[in-house]
């Protein structure tokens, strides 16, 4: 069950993602197009999960400990700094012309093959470039959330 | 602003996110983990301990499996739209991948966990990264 879980809850994933129309580029995009002719289904699907996500997220965190884990791993980084907000900006730069962003594009690997492998790979060799980038002695320990 | 209201799906958004929500919470429930896509990929593409990575492909498989759950569910296929093509695309899945290493997040670290657990950080990040997205696709669209 500990293994089998993480396959059932990755696939609660991708059917939300596919279901919210996250996998759809041009309605990602449309979201963003605040200017043009705006499409607001996306703010449904940040609201929804953020709220079901802060109800229960009390619930379990009260617990002592996860079902299969001797803890929880949370972030324990607070910090606002340069390297978060260079990283969140240019994590949108690309988001905006990509309209794809890392888990949409992982679970549209199968259905769109062409684009959303080429997308993956660049997106795993920037993932590894910047945790290089990141990971030098002057780095501080940043969890990855 | 003008509402595209012949795109505009409400309902299936809602309950896609709720969904996206529960799997983000039973991954804390069960394993104990935040469900960020990137730190999830980047553990695996650069493994701090091999003991640490069967976790990560395990989830990836499911999220691989969840879209046919959803074409199964409904009887038809998912629309999907490239937004671009040529060198843009994989110039946008480097950025992507680097802007979230940099950042330690994503939309579902920094957005769906991040904002549910009231982190003042994460909060800050999808603020950034919202506004760069949405100016992005300003001038992609209206101004190149």
């Amino acid at each position: 069950m500990r293994h089998i879980s993480l396959v059932l809850i990755g696939t609660l994933f991708g059917a939300g993602l596919a279901l919210s129309g996250m996998l759809n580029p041009s309605k990602v995009a449309g979201f963003l197009d605040l200017f043009g002719v705006w499409d607001p289904s996306l703010a449904f699907v940040m609201g929804g999960g953020v709220v079901a996500n802060f109800i229960g997220h009390r619930i379990v965190t009260r617990r002592g400990a996860p079902l299969y884990e001797a803890g929880f791993s949370l972030p324990t980084n607070q910090g606002i700094d340069a390297r978060l907000l260079t990283g969140a900006g240019l994590f949108g730069i690309g988001w905006g012309i990509g309209g794809l962003c890392p888990g949409p594009a992982i679970s549209s690997l199968l259905l769109m093959p062409g684009d959303a492998v080429l997308f993956v790979m660049t997106m795993l060799a920037g993932l590894a470039a910047g945790r290089i980038l990141t990971s030098g002695p002057s780095a501080r320990p940043a969890p990855q959330a | 602003m003008v509402i595209d209201f012949v795109n505009f799906t409400p309902f299936a958004s809602l309950i896609g996110g709720v969904m996206i929500g529960l799997a983000a919470l039973l991954l804390m429930l069960s394993h104990g983990r935040v469900m960020g896509i990137s730190g999830i990929l980047g553990g695996i593409v650069q493994p701090s301990d091999k003991s640490d990575v069967p976790w990560r492909l395990l989830f990836v498989v499911g999220m691989l499996i969840g879209p046919f759950a959803v074409i199964q569910l409904l009887g038809r296929p998912i629309e999907i739209v490239p937004n671009t093509s040529g060198v843009l695309l994989p110039v946008a899945g480097f950025v992507v991948g680097l802007g979230t290493a940099i950042g330690s997040g994503c939309t579902s670290g920094h957005g769906i966990c991040g904002l549910a657990r009231l982190s003042m950080r994460s909060a800050v990040a999808v603020g950034t990264f919202m506004l760069t997205a949405v100016t992005t696709v300003y001038i992609v669209r209206h101004v190149v």
